[in-house]
C-alpha cells in the first residue's frame, strides 16, 4: 500500500500542499506536501526538531506559513476572508503538556469553548462536556481542578475537551510524550477508541505500538521535509530512505 | 515633651479624622486602584499586542510616567485637567473639574503605568502554550485574554497588585498640594489648629502603621486563597 492506496475518490480532509516555514533565517519546513483524507488516522514521525510540531500547527494556523497553501475541508487555512476561529474550532487538537486551563474547574474546562465559541446553551455544553467526560472515565473528578489529576487524566479530560467541539478532524502533537510511563496506555486507548470510530487523525507521536495498531498511513520528517509518506506496513516493513531505517531502528530498539 | 500627651485631642477629633478623611483617603485609593489596574491592564496589553504603533506609545507612556515625581503631576494635573476637558469637548471655556476629579484622575493614570508593568509580568507568566490551547478551541483574541490569559495573570500578580495598592494608599496624602483634605492633611490641620503636633502625628503614624500591616497580613492571606492549584 502506498500513499495513493488511500481512497482516491474522497476528497482530503486535509490536504497540505507544498508548504515551507522560516523562522527568520532559518527555514524549519522545505516544501512539505502530504494529505489525510476523511477517516484516516496519520503518524508523524521523525527525530527531535524535524519540524513535526511545526507542521502540525500549521493546520489549523497556531503557526503561520510562508509558501504553500493548506486547506481543512476545502476550506483555505490562509486564505483571506476564512473565519479562523470557526475554522480551528471545527479541528480538535490536543498538546504535548496538555494545556488545561489551570483556573477552571475539569467542566469549565470542557464548557469554555461550547459556550463561547459554539454559543451553546450552559445546560447544553455541561450535558455534552459530562458525556464526554464519561466516555473518558473521569465523571468522578468533574468539579477538580486540572491540578489535582495525575497526567494521563489531564491528558483524557484535554482530549474530551478537543472533541466537545464537534471536531471533524483531531490533531495530537506528542501526546504521551510528557507522561510517565504507567499512563501512556490509558491516554493512548482513548485514542484508538476514536481511531476505530472513523475519526479523522493526524497524530504526532512515537509510539509504535499505536501506529501499528490503528495507523493508515506514517508520514517520516527530518530537517523540515517529508522524507517518506507510505502506508503503514511499506513504512515499518520496508522503509526507503536510510533516515527512516536508522530512526526505526533506533526507536524500536527499546 | 510627653508629659503633657493629650489623649483628648485625638478623641475629640476622631468624628473629623475618620468621618472626612479617612473616608476620602480610602475613597480615592479604591477608585484610582480600580481605575489604574484596569488602564494597566489596557497598557500591558498594548506594549504585548506586537503591533509597533501599540506597543511604543504604550512604552513611552510608562516610561514618562514612572520618570516623574508623583507631587509634579498631582500639581501639574490640576492645572491642566480643565483644559485638557476643554479641547477635548471643545467648550469655550476651560472644563472646571474639581479638585477630586482631578486627584482621581491624575492618581488613575500614574497608578496605570505601575499597574500595567505589574500586569505585564503577569500575562508574561502565562505560558504560550495556553494561548495555542484558547486559540485552537477557537477562542478569538479578545475571548483568549478575557477567560483564560487575564484571569491567571491576574491571580499570580495579586500580592504585587495589592502591596502596589498600599503604596497607593500611602501616596494619596500628596493631594494636600491641590488643597484636598485626607486622612494626613485632616490630622495635620487638627495638630496645626490646637498646636498639638506630637499628639496628632503620632497618632497618624500609627493609623497608617495598623492599616499597612494588617493589608499586608491580608494580602499574605488572600494569595493562598486565590492561587491557582497546580
Ligand atoms: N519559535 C521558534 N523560533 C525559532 N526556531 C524555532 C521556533 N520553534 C521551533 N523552532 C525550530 O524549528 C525546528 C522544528 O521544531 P519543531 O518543534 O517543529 O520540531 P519537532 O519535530 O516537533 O521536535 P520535537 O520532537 O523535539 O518536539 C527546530 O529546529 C526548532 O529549533
Ligand atoms: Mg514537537
Amino acid at each position: 500500500m502506498s500513499a495513493s492506496a488511500s481512497p482516491a475518490s474522497a476528497a482530503p480532509m486535509i490536504a497540505i500542499n507544498g508548504i515551507s516555514k522560516w523562522y527568520g533565517p532559518v527555514q524549519v519546513l522545505n516544501d512539505c506536501t502530504t494529505q489525510v483524507t476523511k477517516g484516516e488516522v496519520v503518524v508523524v514521525c521523525g527525530p527531535s526538531g524535524s519540524g513535526k510540531s511545526t507542521l502540525i500547527k500549521t493546520v489549523n494556523a497556531l503557526e503561520p506559513i510562508q509558501k504553500g497553501s493548506i486547506t481543512v475541508d476545502g476550506i483555505g487555512v490562509q486564505a483571506k476572508g476564512t473565519d479562523l476561529p470557526k475554522l480551528r474550532s471545527r479541528v480538535g487538537m490536543v498538546f504535548q503538556h496538555f494545556e488545561l486551563f489551570p483556573h477552571l474547574s475539569i467542566t469549565d474546562n470542557l464548557m469554555l469553548g461550547q459556550r463561547k465559541v459554539l454559543g451553546r446553551s450552559a445546560e447544553a455544553a455541561r450535558s455534552t462536556g459530562l458525556t464526554l467526560l464519561e466516555r473518558v472515565g473521569l465523571s468522578a473528578h468533574a468539579h477538580k481542578y486540572p491540578g489535582q489529576l495525575s497526567g494521563g487524566q489531564q491528558q483524557r479530560v484535554a482530549i474530551a475537551r478537543a472533541l466537545s467541539m464537534n471536531p471533524i478532524v483531531m490533531l495530537f502533537d506528542e501526546p504521551t510524550s510528557a507522561l510517565d510511563p504507567e499512563m501512556v496506555g490509558e491516554v493512548l486507548d482513548v485514542m484508538v477508541g476514536l481511531a476505530k470510530e472513523g475519526m479523522t487523525m493526524m497524530v504526532v507521536t512515537h509510539e509504535m505500538g499505536f501506529a501499528r495498531k490503528v495507523a493508515n498511513r506514517v508520514v517520516f520528517m527530518d530537517r523540515g521535509e517529508i522524507v517518506e509518506d507510505a502506508g503503514k506496513d511499506d513504512f515499518f516493513d520496508k522503509p526507503r530512505s536510510d533516515r527512516a531505517q536508522t530512526f526505526l531502528s533506533k526507536i524500536l530498539a527499546h | 515633651m510627653f508629659s503633657d500627651f493629650d489623649l483628648n485631642v485625638i478623641l475629640g477629633s476622631l468624628p473629623y479624622l475618620f468621618g472626612t478623611g479617612m473616608v476620602f483617603t480610602v475613597t480615592l485609593t479604591a477608585l484610582a486602584a480600580t481605575g489604574g489596574i484596569i488602564l494597566g491592564t489596557l497598557i500591558a496589553m498594548m506594549r504585548l499586542s506586537g503591533i509597533a504603533a501599540l506597543a511604543i506609545p504604550a512604552k513611552i507612556y510608562v516610561n514618562f510616567m514612572r520618570s516623574l515625581p508623583l507631587v509634579l503631576v498631582i500639581f501639574w494635573f490640576y492645572f491642566l485637567v480643565p483644559y485638557i476637558g476643554q479641547w477635548m469637548t471643545g467648550a469655550s471655556r476651560p472644563i472646571s473639574v474639581g479638585a477630586f476629579t482631578s486627584a482621581l484622575v491624575t492618581f488613575t493614570l500614574f497608578e496605570a503605568a505601575f499597574f500595567s508593568e505589574i500586569m505585564r509580568a503577569g500575562i508574561q507568566s502565562v505560558s504560550k502554550g495556553q494561548t495555542s490551547a484558547a486559540q485552537a478551541l477557537g477562542l478569538n483574541y479578545r475571548q483568549t485574554m478575557a477567560t483564560v490569559i487575564l484571569p491567571q495573570a491576574f491571580r499570580n500578580m495579586v500580592p504585587l497588585l495589592l502591596t502596589q495598592t498600599i503604596v497607593l494608599f500611602q501616596d494619596t496624602s500628596l493631594v494636600y498640594v491641590i488643597s484636598l483634605t485626607d486622612f494626613m492633611g485632616a490630622a495635620s490641620k487638627v495638630a496645626q489648629r490646637d498646636g498639638r503636633l506630637v499628639e496628632m502625628y503620632i497618632f497618624a503614624a500609627v493609623v497608617y502603621l495598623i492599616i499597612c500591616l494588617t493589608a499586608s497580613t491580608l494580602v499574605r492571606r488572600l494569595q493562598r486563597r486565590v492561587a491557582i492549584i497546580r
